[in-house]
């Protein structure tokens, strides 16, 4: 594996960034600095905004257009999943990640069974892991269609979201005829996939790769060389590499700041060490950066996905998995490449059917935390474009 | 490291173990501070993946508190563990990762425990004003702040 790591380490060092300057609190209770300067103002965006992609409020101050500080407001969809997880059996709290990143369910599922089979010292035959890698990747590819579309909204440019939302559905079809449903699939179990594939599987699956490498394109040809995008997205939300890595911000985020770091291939889980594949990164970390990355992203997922069905080999599609569930007393943290960021497991086991804690660590709530230094100084519709390109699914940051 | 480490620390490095592949270390609170900043600055741990706590009411010292890192340049993790009593507060992390900042106020939401030097320790999950901590164990799973539903949300109960 020639992607490992990290090429220059002194651009990643943390100590020349000051912590202090990620440290963003309004002083709300506090009169203006300047007494006479009547344009400060303290407005709230959301919790009920189009452009805010769920419940968040983000408490803007700003002076006329320009941003001095901001303050995000979250929790508003908080349903205590990992409480519930201490109350539920290893099985029957796999449906609830599902619901945590809705729009990449598949991923949320992968994590959770990898995370459990880990501390169960079980591993899933070679097919279940082809299926999960092609569904997974599918996903991702679902994920960053609805990242584009309505991250193109957000900024204007109607036409995206219909392309988007009309190839997703394909998509989904794919997933509603292996497991039933559309979005929260429930796709895998602990030890392998519930599902054997239906009969023509693989076909739908190689007439989709044929049919949506085009339909990037199309894509592309509507924003790539757009003037007026260039113009709301390059240099808008910059952040840094040291700035990325000190806020701990994973995902196509990170990689846009020019850190060439992918889970599936710096740790490879699932059947991701068979395949051929390239981790796109930028190099400004501007929003244009996210946006190409993102790009690229989805025709790699395209290469992974062909890959894994020409590959798939045949067997069995679960592991022998006790009926029973109790994982030894014991900690484990397993994480994945979710497509907004890495995304982990930390489970404790006391030995008994329900898990004794569940820690969720979520890409999208980590990445949020980056949206105060990406915009201050910027404008305010620069806020709205860059909650877009930080991809965040607030089911996933309340939890 | 973890050899150079305990020469360093030496008994304020309580255990060093590897279970199902994956490194940890459970230490002296009084020490973690220091740990933390020289993982980051001379191992090269320089991504704080995540902070977590887990309560064990029945023991002593009821709180694992839990920082697990990784390194780009090793590619390695290792989970950095400490246990407190209830009402002890730990060494915030906030100026060693500044992600720490979000990640600290999401345990002292769940689990009540402070983070000294942390720069705006309250909640951010839950309502400001909400009395309990909802991931310790005595708290039910049902439960809610009676008092602060009907105060704020009109209604006589959310369930």
């Amino acid at each position: 594996m020639t992607d490992r790591t990290l090429t220059d380490p002194k651009a990643s060092d943390p100590k020349r960034a000051d912590p202090t300057r990620f440290l963003s609190h309004l002083d709300l209770d506090q009169p203006d600095r300047t007494f006479l300067d009547s344009n400060e103002l303290v407005i709230n965006m959301g919790p009920q905004h189009p452009a805010t992609h769920g419940v968040l409020r983000v408490i803007l101050k700003l002076d006329g257009e320009q941003v001095l500080g901001t303050e995000c407001v979250i929790g508003y969809l908080h349903r205590g999943v990992e409480k519930i997880a201490e109350h539920r059996t290893y099985t029957m709290f796999n449906p609830y990640v599902d619901r945590m990143d809705y729009v990449a369910a598949v991923s949320n599922g992968l994590g959770y069974c990898e995370a459990v089979e880990k501390l169960l010292n079980i591993e899933a035959p070679p097919r279940a892991k082809y299926i999960r890698v092609i569904l997974t990747e599918l996903n991702r590819l679902a994920s960053h269609q609805l990242w584009l579309g309505t991250h193109a909204l957000d900024i204007g440019a109607m036409t995206p979201l219909f392309y988007t939302f009309r190839d997703r559905e394909e998509i989904l079809k794919i997933f509603e005829k292996y497991c039933g449903a559309r979005l929260t699939t429930h796709a895998f179990r602990i030890g392998g996939c519930q599902y054997e594939t239906y009969e023509g599987f693989e076909r739908d699956v190689i007439k989709f790769l044929d049919f949506v490498p085009p339909k990037i394109d199309e894509y592309e040809e509507l924003l790539t060389t757009n003037r007026i995008w260039l113009e709301r997205t390059k240099n808008v939300g910059v952040i840094s590499k040291a700035d990325a890595i000190a806020l701990g911000v994973t995902g196509p985020v990170l990689r846009a700041s020019g850190v060439k770091w992918d889970l599936r291939k710096a740790q490879p889980y699932a059947a991701y060490s068979d395949f051929e594949f390239e981790i796109p990164i930028g190099a400004n970390g501007d929003t244009y950066d996210r946006y190409t990355v993102r790009m690229e992203e989805m025709r790699q997922s395209l290469r992974i996905i062909r890959q894994a069905v020409e590959k798939i080999p045949e067997g069995p599609i679960m592991a022998k998995v006790p009926k029973v569930m109790k994982p030894p007393v014991g900690e484990i943290y397993h994480s994945i490449e979710a497509p907004k960021g890495e995304l982990g497991y930390f489970i404790v086991s006391d030995g008994s059917t329900q898990p004794y804690r569940v820690r969720v660590r979520p890409p999208s709530f980590v990445n949020l935390q980056a949206l105060d230094i990406m915009v201050r100084g910027a404008l305010v519709a620069d806020v709205i474009a860059v909650i877009g390109t930080l991809d965040i699914v607030l089911g996933e940051v309340d939890r | 490291m973890v050899g150079k480490l305990k020469g360093q620390y030496g008994s304020g490095i309580r255990e060093a173990n590897t279970y199902l592949g994956q490194n940890y270390m459970i230490v002296e609170p009084s020490i973690v501070s220091e740990l933390l900043r020289i993982l980051r600055d001379g191992e090269q741990f320089d991504y704080c993946v995540d902070i977590t706590a887990v309560h064990y009411p029945e023991r002593e010292k009821q709180f694992d508190v839990i920082w697990i890192l990784y390194s780009f340049a090793r590619n390695e993790r290792i989970r950095v563990k400490i246990m407190i009593a209830d009402g002890e507060s730990v060494p915030s992390a906030v100026s060693v990762w500044a992600t720490a900042n979000w990640l600290e106020r999401e345990v002292f939401d769940m689990f009540g425990i402070r983070f000294d030097g942390h720069p705006d320790l309250k909640r951010i999950l839950l309502p400001d004003g909400w009395k309990g901590h909802p991931l310790r164990k005595d708290y039910g799973i049902i439960q809610q702040d009676q008092e602060w539903v009907q105060a704020n949300l009109g209604i006589e109960s959310g369930q």
